[in-house]
C-alpha cells in the first residue's frame, strides 16, 4: 500500500524478547501472543487492504494492567497500538512492527446500568448492540447505531466518534457519552465526567471522542440510554433524478421535520441491493430514498402524510409507508445490506465517508461519474442524506494488477472533491491512515501542529497509535517553540478606548 | 484602568495577539462583556474586545448551519433564526438578570465559551454539541481552523470541544459554525403539584424515562415558585416540558398526565404558560431579582436522580431550584458575601458532579475557587492543555483557575 507508516525502531525490534517477558509479567498467561500464527487475525482491522503484524499483542483485562503496560512502555519507548474489534474501515488499529497491540476485547462486562440516571457504565471492549441488548428488557436502547453495530466495541466508537443512520436525530458518540476512565501513555489514569452533564474544566472527555486512540487508552465509558420511542415507521420514495431527491430531503428538513434516519441510494447501489435482498425496491428510479419517522403513533402518521406530500411534490415517482414492523424492517434490510451487495457485484470494494453540503450532491455525483469513466471502475453511493455523510462503494479487483490502486486515487479525488465543495475527508469512519495524507487539503500545517500540540498534551513522546490522523509527526519539543516577532503596537489606526 | 483593543478582522486579533506576545501582555477576552462578572475576576491591564466581529457569513436553513464572526449578538442571531423557523436547539439560557444586566445582551462566542445551555440540555445537549466548527487566534499569535461546514464531521481532533467551555483561555474565535435546528411548532407543560424534591426527582426520572420526550424537566420548591411565570398556583411544581407538532404534544400531554398521577395530582399548561413559565426557567427569576442579586449562587451539576441528596447536604436556610431533571441545581445561600465554599464542595464530593460559583463580588470570586477543583493529575492535563495553547498566558490569566 502507498501509505508509509513511521519507520520501525531497530532497537526495539533487537529486544522483542525481553519486552515480550516483560508484558508477561503484567499479564499472565495466554494474555501476551507473539507467534506470528496467532498474531495473524491482529495484522489489520476493517480496511484490509493494509496489513501488517505488530511485535507483540497483549490482552490486558484491568484497568491496572493497562496501566502497568503503559507504564512500562512509555519508559521503555515502545509504541503502543490500541484495538477494539478491529472494524475500523480507516486502519485505526493498523499495527506497528515494532509496536505493542493493546486489545481491549476482554473488557466486556457491562460494570452498571441506572435506569433512573439513563446511563450505562460499560467497559470498552462491551459491543455496541450489547449495550442496547442489556437495557432492552426495559425499553431503553444506546442511540449511536454503526453498521458494524453486532462487532464493534464502545471503546472503538469512542476512539472514532462513530455515528450511524439515526445520528441526524439522536447525535453520534461524542453527544451520548456522559464519562470515560482513560489511561495516559504514563500509565496515569484519568477520569472525564460522570453521570452529570458538562465538565469542570476543560472538556477534555469531546476531545478523546473521535480522537482515534492517539489521547489515551479508554477502560471505561459511561454512556446515555434513551427510552425507545414508542412506534417507528418508514417511507420509501423513488426519484427520477438524484437532484430531486436531494430537493425532497431539503424540503422535509426546511419544513422543519428532522427524521430519525434519511437516508439514499443512486441506482447502481438500488440494483445492487435489490438483487441480493429482495426488499421491494423500485429499479426504474434514479435516487431512492427512505425516510423513517419515530415517537408516537400520532405523530409519526402526522408527519409521515407531510413527508408523502413535499414527495409528491417534488416530483416522486413512487411512495410506500410501511404498515407493518415487518415491512418497515424489510426497507432498512435493504440498506443495510449495501456493501455486502456491493461485495456481491464486485470482488472487493472500497468505501468512502466524505461529508459535503447536502445541496452540492448532484455537482458531486456528476462530477463522481466522470471519476468513475476517467478511472474505469464503478461506483454505487449510500448516503446518509439528512446530515450530508457520502458513502461511495468504489468497486474494483484486487487481482487484476492496477486496480487497487486505482480505487485508491478514485477515493482520494472523491474526499479532494468533497473539501472543494465546503465539506470535509470523514463523517464518521475516522482519519486513520488511510485518509491521514489527505489532511493537508483540508488543513494547513498551523491547522494540523495545533492539534498535534494537544497531542503532545496527552502524549509527549509520541507512543500511542502513532503514524494516524497526522501526515506528518513532529516532535512535541520541536512544536512547542515559539517565535516571537512582535513588539509594535498592533493597528495603531484603530480607536483605543 | 484597562487599555482596550479593537480589532475588526481575524488578521488584527492575530496583530494584537503578536503584540502582546513582544510586550509580555495579557488580555482579558470579550465581546459584549456581558459575562465579565462570571468566573475568577480578569488581571489583566488590557482588554481584547471582539465585538466589532459581528455579522452572519452564512446561514443555509436548509443545511442546518450558520457561520457567524464571533462577536455577533447572540440577540440577532435568534432574531434571523426565528425568522426562518430556526432555532439554536441548546436554548442558551440569558444570564444578564442574574448578573444585574439587562437581557440580551451576549454574543454567540461568549456562550461558546461558557458552554451554555437552557433546559433543553438533556435532550439536545449543551452549546458544545452544537459547535461545528471555528476559526480562532491561539495564544501563539497563529490563526486556526477547526471543524467544517457541515454537521457531520470526524477529520482530525475536535477542537470546538475544548473551545466550548474554555471561558476564553484558550484562543480568541473569530468566526463560529453552529448547527441549527427547526422550532418545534408547538409546546405544553404538565406540572405536577406539591411534590417534596426526593419524589420530584423520581417523578422526573420517571417522566425523563418515558417515551413521553420530555424536552425539559424542571422542580421549583414551594420557597421559590412564585417567582415563576405561568404557573397556575404559587406552589411547588415538578413541570415537564413537551415539544413537537400539535397532535403529537397534545397526545404526549395525555400519556405524561396519566404517567404522574401515582406521584401527586397534575394539569396541563397551554402554549402560552408554558412558554412564559420557560422564560422564567431561563432567566433564574427567584434568583435575578434585586433583593436576591447579593446573595452568592451556586450552579451544580450532578447526577440527576440523586440531586435532591445533594440538597439534603447543604444548608436548609439556601434556596434553590432544579432544571435538567434534577441534573442541574442553583443554589442561592442565605447570606451576602458568604459563598461557603466548603459545604458545597462536600456535597459534590459525597454525591459526584462539579459546583460553580456563578455570582459573588469580585472579592469573594478572587478568594475561593469559582470551578470545581481537580484531583492533581487532571488538573495537571488541563494545564497541558492550556500551554498547547496559550504558552505565555496571553488569553484571560486565572480566569478559571489561579496561575493557569
Amino acid at each position: 500500500m502507498s501509505v508509509k507508516m513511521p519507520e520501525a525502531d531497530q532497537a526495539v525490534l533487537g529486544r522483542r524478547a525481553e519486552i515480550v517477558k516483560a508484558l508477561r509479567t503484567i499479564v499472565p498467561g495466554e494474555g501476551v501472543i507473539d507467534r506470528e500464527r496467532e498474531m495473524k487475525p491482529f495484522e489489520s482491522d476493517g480496511l484490509t487492504a493494509y496489513r501488517q503484524l505488530p511485535m507483540v499483542v497483549v490482552l490486558p483485562e484491568t484497568t491496572q494492567q493497562v496501566a502497568e503496560i503503559l507504564r512500562y512502555c512509555h519508559a521503555e519507548s515502545i509504541k503502543v497500538v490500541p484495538r477494539g474489534a478491529g472494524t475500523s474501515l480507516s486502519g485505526g488499529a493498523l499495527p506497528l512492527a515494532d509496536g505493542v497491540l493493546l486489545g481491549m476485547a476482554k473488557f466486556n462486562r457491562i460494570r452498571e446500568i441506572d435506569f433512573d440516571n439513563r446511563i450505562a457504565v460499560v467497559e470498552p471492549g462491551v459491543t455496541n448492540l450489547a449495550v442496547s441488548n442489556a437495557v432492552a428488557h426495559a425499553g431503553f436502547y444506546y442511540a449511536p447505531d454503526p453498521s458494524s453495530q453486532i462487532a464493534c466495541t464502545i471503546g472503538g466508537n469512542v476512539a472514532e466518534n462513530s455515528g450511524g443512520v439515526h445520528c441526524l436525530k439522536y447525535g453520534m458518540t461524542t453527544n451520548n457519552v456522559l464519562g470515560c476512565e482513560i489511561v495516559l501513555m504514563t500509565g496515569e489514569v484519568v477520569r472525564l465526567g460522570g453521570k452529570h452533564l458538562d465538565s469542570e474544566g476543560y472538556d477534555l472527555l469531546g476531545l478523546v471522542v473521535g480522537s482515534e486512540g492517539l489521547l489515551g487508552v479508554v477502560t471505561e465509558v459511561t454512556v446515555r440510554i434513551l427510552k425507545k420511542p414508542e412506534t417507528a415507521r418508514a417511507v420509501l420514495i423513488g426519484f427520477p433524478t438524484s437532484e430531486q431527491g436531494g430537493a425532497c430531503v431539503s424540503k422535509i428538513i426546511a419544513a422543519g421535520i428532522i427524521p430519525g434516519g434519511m437516508e439514499m441510494m443512486d441506482r447502481p447501489a438500488i440494483h445492487a441491493v435489490e438483487e441480493f435482498v429482495h426488499a421491494g425496491y423500485p429499479l426504474d428510479v434514479e435516487a431512492l430514498l427512505i425516510v423513517e419517522l419515530d415517537g408516537p403513533a400520532a405523530e409519526v402518521d402526522h408527519l409521515i402524510a407531510r413527508v408523502e406530500s413535499i414527495a409528491k411534490d417534488c416530483g416522486a415517482v413512487s411512495c410506500q409507508a410501511s404498515q407493518s414492523e415487518a415491512q418497515r424492517l424489510l426497507f432498512w434490510a435493504g440498506r443495510k445490506a449495501a456493501f455486502p451487495a456491493a461485495g456481491r457485484i464486485s470482488p472487493d470494494y472500497y468505501c468512502m465517508d466524505g461529508t459535503i453540503p447536502r445541496a452540492k450532491l448532484p455537482l458531486v455525483l456528476a462530477r463522481m461519474k466522470e471519476l468513475s469513466e476517467k478511472y474505469q471502475l464503478g461506483v454505487a453511493n449510500v448516503f446518509h442524506a439528512g446530515d450530508g455523510n457520502l458513502h461511495p462503494l468504489i468497486l474494483y479487483d484486487s487481482n487484476k494488477p492496477g486496480e487497487l490502486d486505482r480505487a485508491e486515487e478514485f477515493g482520494a479525488d472523491i474526499l479532494r472533491l468533497c473539501v472543494e465543495v465546503g465539506g470535509v475527508l470523514t463523517g464518521e469512519h475516522g482519519v486513520g491512515v488511510e485518509k491521514r495524507d489527505l489532511m493537508p487539503a483540508m488543513f494547513s500545517e498551523i491547522d494540523l501542529n495545533a492539534q498535534q500540540r494537544l497531542k503532545c498534551a496527552f502524549d509527549a513522546k509520541g507512543l500511542l497509535n502513532p503514524g494516524k490522523v497526522f501526515p506528518q509527526l513532529h516532535r512535541c519539543a520541536e512544536l512547542g517553540r515559539m517565535h516571537i516577532s512582535g513588539g509594535q503596537v498592533p493597528f495603531p489606526d484603530l480607536p483605543r478606548f | 484602568m484597562t487599555d482596550v483593543l479593537k480589532p475588526a478582522d481575524t488578521a488584527q486579533v492575530e496583530e494584537a495577539v503578536q503584540w502582546a506576545l513582544g510586550s509580555e501582555k495579557a488580555y482579558e477576552v470579550v465581546g459584549t462583556g456581558s459575562k465579565r462578572a462570571l468566573g475568577r475576576p480578569s488581571q489583566t491591564e488590557m482588554t481584547l474586545d471582539l465585538s466589532a466581529l459581528s455579522g452572519i457569513l452564512l446561514y443555509e436553513p436548509d443545511e442546518l448551519i450558520l457561520s457567524v464572526r464571533a462577536g455577533t449578538p447572540l440577540a440577532e442571531i435568534e432574531k434571523v433564526l426565528d425568522d426562518n423557523n430556526q432555532q439554536l436547539d441548546f436554548e442558551p439560557m440569558d444570564y444578564g438578570p442574574l448578573l444585574g444586566q439587562e437581557a440580551g445582551h451576549g454574543t454567540i462566542g461568549g456562550t461558546l465559551a461558557v458552554n451554555l445551555a437552557g433546559s433543553r440540555r438533556i435532550k439536545a445537549g449543551a452549546a458544545r454539541d452544537h459547535f461545528l466548527g471555528a476559526t480562532v487566534v491561539t495564544g501563539r499569535g497563529e490563526t486556526v481552523k477547526t471543524g467544517g461546514r457541515v454537521v457531520k464531521n470526524v477529520t482530525g481532533y475536535d477542537l470546538c470541544k475544548v473551545l466550548a467551555g474554555s471561558w476564553g483561555t484558550l484562543a480568541a474565535m473569530t468566526e463560529v459554525t453552529v448547527k441549527v435546528l427547526p422550532k418545534p411548532e408547538t409546546q405544553a407543560t404538565v406540572v405536577v403539584e406539591g411534590l417534596a424534591d426526593a419524589q420530584a426527582c423520581a417523578a422526573m426520572a420517571a417522566a425523563l424515562g418515558s417515551s413521553c420526550d420530555v424536552s425539559a424537566a424542571a422542580h421549583l420548591p414551594d420557597h421559590v415558585a412564585s417567582y415563576f411565570d405561568g404557573l397556575p398556583k404559587p406552589e411547588a411544581a415538578t413541570v415537564l416540558r413537551l415539544e413537537g407538532v400539535a397532535p403529537s404534544v397534545a397526545h404526549r400531554t395525555g400519556m405524561l398526565l396519566k404517567l404522574m398521577q401515582p406521584f401527586g395530582s397534575a394539569v396541563a399548561l397551554d402554549e402560552a404558560n408554558s412558554k412564559a413559565l420557560w422564560r422564567s426557567v431561563r432567566e433564574v427569576s427567584p434568583f435575578a431579582t434585586e433583593a436576591a442579586r447579593a446573595r452568592p449562587l451556586w450552579r451544580i451539576s450532578t447526577a440527576p436522580a440523586q440531586a435532591h441528596k445533594l440538597v439534603d447536604l447543604i444548608t436548609p436556610a439556601a434556596q434553590m431550584f432544579y432544571d435538567w431533571g434534577g441534573g442541574l441545581v442553583w443554589v442561592a445561600m442565605p447570606f451576602e458575601n458568604e459563598a461557603d465554599a466548603g459545604s458545597i464542595r462536600r456535597a459534590v464530593a459525597e454525591i459526584g458532579g462539579h459546583a460553580t460559583l456563578i455570582r459573588a463580588p469580585a472579592s469573594l470570586r478572587a478568594s475561593v475557587d469559582v470551578f470545581q477543583p481537580q484531583e492533581p493529575g487532571l488538573a495537571a492535563l488541563n494545564r497541558r492543555v492550556k500551554d498547547s495553547f496559550d504558552p505565555k498566558g496571553v488569553f484571560n490569566p486565572g480566569r478559571i483557575w489561579a496561575g493557569v
